[in-house]
């Protein structure tokens, strides 16, 4: 990292207190674009192995070395947060991303989404995340890379199915129905009470076993590492480690938009107010700009995504002319993508961006479809609904130990791939180490029941 | 203040410029990939370009693992936004719209369709095809190839020191000090070395002959399911036992002998007489290896038409070598589809295998089976269901 860079980092901050941002000490630090690649795939700068991140990370390698795509930056929320910078950025890349982490760490520490699941305990998700990946590395030495990796192909499978809405601790449910409400008042009553105290307490003590789950229960690692019957105490470890991992990856997931946007906001104002940037490297960092928030890629008339950064540094450029940057931080502490598209995403704006909306049938060409914006902001929605995964809940724990998961077809439009679930449920089986059904429906949206695959087990 | 040069670190010293997360599991990824190629053995046994290239290492395709998550099923329908110059009804190609990209972290999709080539080398393949497996009725023969190994036998009070034997010296001084107590711990007469003879040693004396039938009605795709064949059992061969001779023999009307390269490239038309490749077989065993200090194995390979003129010759040649042999082997490179009738050949061995000699049978349809093959002459287990225990053959006094 140059010094000339490091020059300008309490400048940037400086201009950007006097604007109003609020933020959390940022750690930067200079890394090497394979370690930026590992981020990345990882999604935090030291996680626990698995093979899945093995595979993904020579793709991103190969996509790199392609020069589809390129990293500046990773920020992680926190306090302090950690910022890792690609040490092939040039000083005009740098201060750019200065600008731009700032604007990150001004949206973690206030957004409330992220706020939420920080007080859950991930403030220190860095530090967490590392100390799980040490956790994991001794349960390899005491108990072997096979058992481990059996948890972890579970666990991680099962990655998007936690529930934000609940604490990050939970607690067991209640093992005995709430006794009903006694009338103590009505006259019988005191009277049977007077009677013979013996036969009233019994009456009254006579407790009934709550169903398990009491309702449908969608935190799916949690659910498996408090209830499975025979689990090992450091597999239900490995599953709770997941899921806080997976408690910091939610707000990340489910404001990409906004949060992209509004760095990219940031960046553009800051560097247009700053007047200490030299000319060459102002003019470099403008272009960057251009490049990270361009709505089409070089030489094309037409893409068939939306690229993020874009569609949030337009928003947020309309919300702030139209309504001023008090609105817009409020905005921002308030949303999430789901609200934010749909309050903010207009159709004069989705006409000014030439947002369409496309559809393809059975081996069809794509066409351009008209539709109204209600439409547009779905159709972007869509695959961000639940963690981007189908919606399962445990519907049932039979006496037998049997697991019964349920798959919400209805809302979801369609039942599940049935290969792919089988082997998830085999995953699952392994751990929960009695049998896994899972309820959904076939093509013809019959009730389909699968089961883990017994093959693969073999 | 978030940024003060205190947090600053320096440069080179990150753990990372020592250590990638995502190569380690890269590798392990490979690992798991190549435990299960190894379930599809018989697929990579059968790529023949091994015994035309000489090739030490077989490239295989194969897809990167999936990590399974729960899916929606596909609907054939794909539906998104885009952005750019365009209008309702325009059609923007055939192609597959790449959906969601740009999700990092716990939304991350998994790529299916990628593939990528393994190489594996010959000697794996080979580790796992003869896991287990053993030349039948194996006899210790005394021959004149016997062989002489060193062993250790017995100590000695000279020696070189790193044949120095610490507890047997400590065993003398502990000896000397309990009649002499006054003398010292250690003297150089306590010291014992251990010393090497050679041995003479009763080898497993074998030689293994591979008769392949090249004649006119061995297609090209047969002769090639044949070679793999033998090119998968001479390399196990080859690694299980030091002293092993191979003879490679080929025939159509007449029988040659070739040297191992050129016998995988040999290619003949013309009739088919096995009595001929049979009395070849004869005639270099009797010459070369004499049965009764030598194990003997027969192999042969043929699409089982022969001469019918030949039926009587055929057998009483095959009868000869069966009778001095450990083992006659009989690979039938058949079509696709199964034959309706024995072919004269494999009725053949069938006699043999009657009269009490040891013998076997396996029908090869397809590339798949060669592994199987190899599997069924050597593993252990189907040996003993052979009934071909040691004291069926003929015995010949050792």
């Amino acid at each position: 990292m140059t010094r000339e860079w490091r020059d300008h980092v309490p400048r940037i901050e400086e201009l950007a207190r006097k604007l109003g941002l609020q933020w959390s000490p940022v750690i930067f630090e200079a890394v090497p674009d394979s370690f930026m690649t590992e981020i990345a795939v990882y999604g935090l700068p030291v996680r626990m192995p698995h093979w899945s991140f093995g595979a993904r990370y020579i793709y991103q390698l190969v996509q790199r070395h392609m020069g589809y795509s390129r990293l500046f930056e990773v920020v992680f929320p926190g306090n302090p947060g950690h910022a890792y910078l690609a040490s092939s950025n040039g000083l005009a890349d740098n201060i750019l991303v200065t600008a731009h982490v700032l604007g990150h760490a001004d949206f973690s520490n206030n957004n409330l989404l992220f706020r939420r699941c920080q007080d859950q305990g991930s403030e220190h998700i860095v530090e967490h995340a590392a100390s799980h990946a040490r956790q994991i590395e001794r349960d390899i030495e005491s108990h072997g890379l096979n058992a481990v990796e059996q948890v972890l192909d579970a666990a991680l499978s099962l990655e998007q199915y936690i529930d934000v809405d609940q604490v990050l601790r939970r607690e067991r449910y209640p093992e005995y129905l709430p006794a009903a409400a006694q009338p103590a008042d009505d006259a019988f009553r005191a009277r049977f009470a007077a009677l013979d105290a013996g036969v009233a307490a019994a009456a009254q003590s006579r407790k009934i076993r709550a169903p398990l789950p009491p309702h449908p229960e969608r935190d799916l690692l949690w659910f498996i590492a408090t209830y499975a019957p025979e689990m090992e105490s450091w597999e239900r470890d490995i599953f709770l480690a997941v899921r806080e991992e997976s408690f910091y990856f939610y707000p990340v997931y489910a404001t990409q938009i906004m949060n992209e946007g509004w760095a990219s906001y940031w960046h553009a104002r800051l560097l247009r107010e700053a007047d200490f940037i030299p000319q060459a490297a102002y003019l470099d960092a403008i272009k960057c700009h251009s490049d990270v928030v361009r709505p089409v890629a070089a030489g094309e008339q037409v893409a068939l995504t939306v690229n993020p950064y874009h569609l949030g540094f337009t928003l947020w450029e309309a919300i702030v002319k139209k309504s001023g940057i008090d609105a817009a931080r409020r905005i921002m502490r308030e949303d999430d993508d789901f609200s934010f598209l749909r309050n903010h995403l207009t159709r004069d704006i989705a006409a000014d961006m030439e947002l369409f909306r496309y559809q393809r049938q059975q081996n069809g060409p794509i066409k351009v479809v008209a539709g109204d914006i209600e439409a547009l902001r779905e159709s972007l929605l869509m695959e961000k609904y639940n963690f981007g995964a189908p919606r399962i809940a445990v519907a049932e724990v039979r006496n037998d130990g049997t697991l019964i998961l349920q798959h919400d077809s209805k809302l979801d439009g369609r039942g599940l791939d049935p290969e792919r679930t089988r082997k998830v449920l085999e995953y699952v089986k392994r751990v929960w180490r009695r049998p896994v059904l899972l309820n959904t429906v076939d093509a013809a949206s019959q009730p389909m029941e699968l089961a883990a695959d017994s093959v693969a087990a073999a | 203040m978030s940024t003060d040069s205190g947090t600053e670190r320096p440069p080179v010293n990150g753990w990372y410029e020592l250590f990638s997360r995502g190569s380690r599991d890269w590798l392990r990824h490979s690992d798991k990939i190549r435990e299960a190629v190894r379930e599809h053995l018989p697929q990579i046994v059968a790529g023949s370009d091994i015994i035309n290239h000489g090739a030490r290492t077989v490239r295989v395709p194969v897809r990167m693992l999936e990590h399974y998550r729960f899916r929606l099923r596909e609907s054939g329908e794909v539906q998104g936004v885009g952005q750019g110059k365009a209008k309702p009804g325009d059609v923007l190609g055939q192609g597959t719209p790449q959906s969601g990209q740009g999700q990092k972290g716990a939304g991350g999709k998994e790529r299916g369709g990628t593939e990528l080539l393994l190489e594996f080398k010959v000697d794996d393949i080979i580790d796992w095809l003869w896991e287990d497996l053993k030349l039948p009725n194996l006899q210790p023969r005394v021959g004149p190839s016997e062989e002489s190994e060193w062993k250790r036998e017995g100590w000695d009070r000279r020696g070189a020191r790193s044949r120095l034997d610490r507890r047997r010296s400590f065993k003398e001084s502990v000896k000397r000090r309990a009649s002499d107590s006054s003398s010292p711990s250690f003297t150089d007469e306590d010291l014992r070395f251990r010393q090497l003879t050679r041995r003479r040693q009763p080898t497993m004396r074998a030689a293994v002959f591979f008769l392949l039938d090249v004649s006119g009605s061995m297609t090209e795709r047969d002769r090639q399911l044949a070679k793999t064949f033998f090119f998968w059992v001479a390399a196990g061969l080859r690694r299980e036992y030091r002293s092993l001779d191979i003879v490679f023999v080929a025939h159509t009307t007449d029988a040659w002998e070739f040297n191992e390269a050129d016998f995988f490239k040999v290619t003949g038309t013309g009739g088919t007489v096995a009595s001929a490749g049979f009395a070849k077989v004869s005639e270099l065993m009797q010459s070369r290896f004499n049965p009764a200090s030598c194990n003997v194995y027969l192999f042969y390979a043929s699409d089982g038409d022969n001469a019918p003129d030949d039926r009587i010759p055929a057998r009483d040649e095959l009868e000869g070598i069966a009778k001095a042999a450990r083992y006659a082997g009989y690979v039938e490179i058949s079509a696709d589809t199964p034959r309706s009738t024995l072919s004269d050949t494999f009725a053949l061995f069938q006699e043999i295998a009657a009269a009490g000699l040891p013998s076997g049978r396996f029908s090869i349809a397809g590339p798949d089976d060669v592994a199987a093959a190899v599997r069924h002459f050597f593993a252990a287990e189907s040996q003993a269901a052979h009934g071909a225990a040691p004291g069926s053959g003929p015995e010949a006094a050792p």
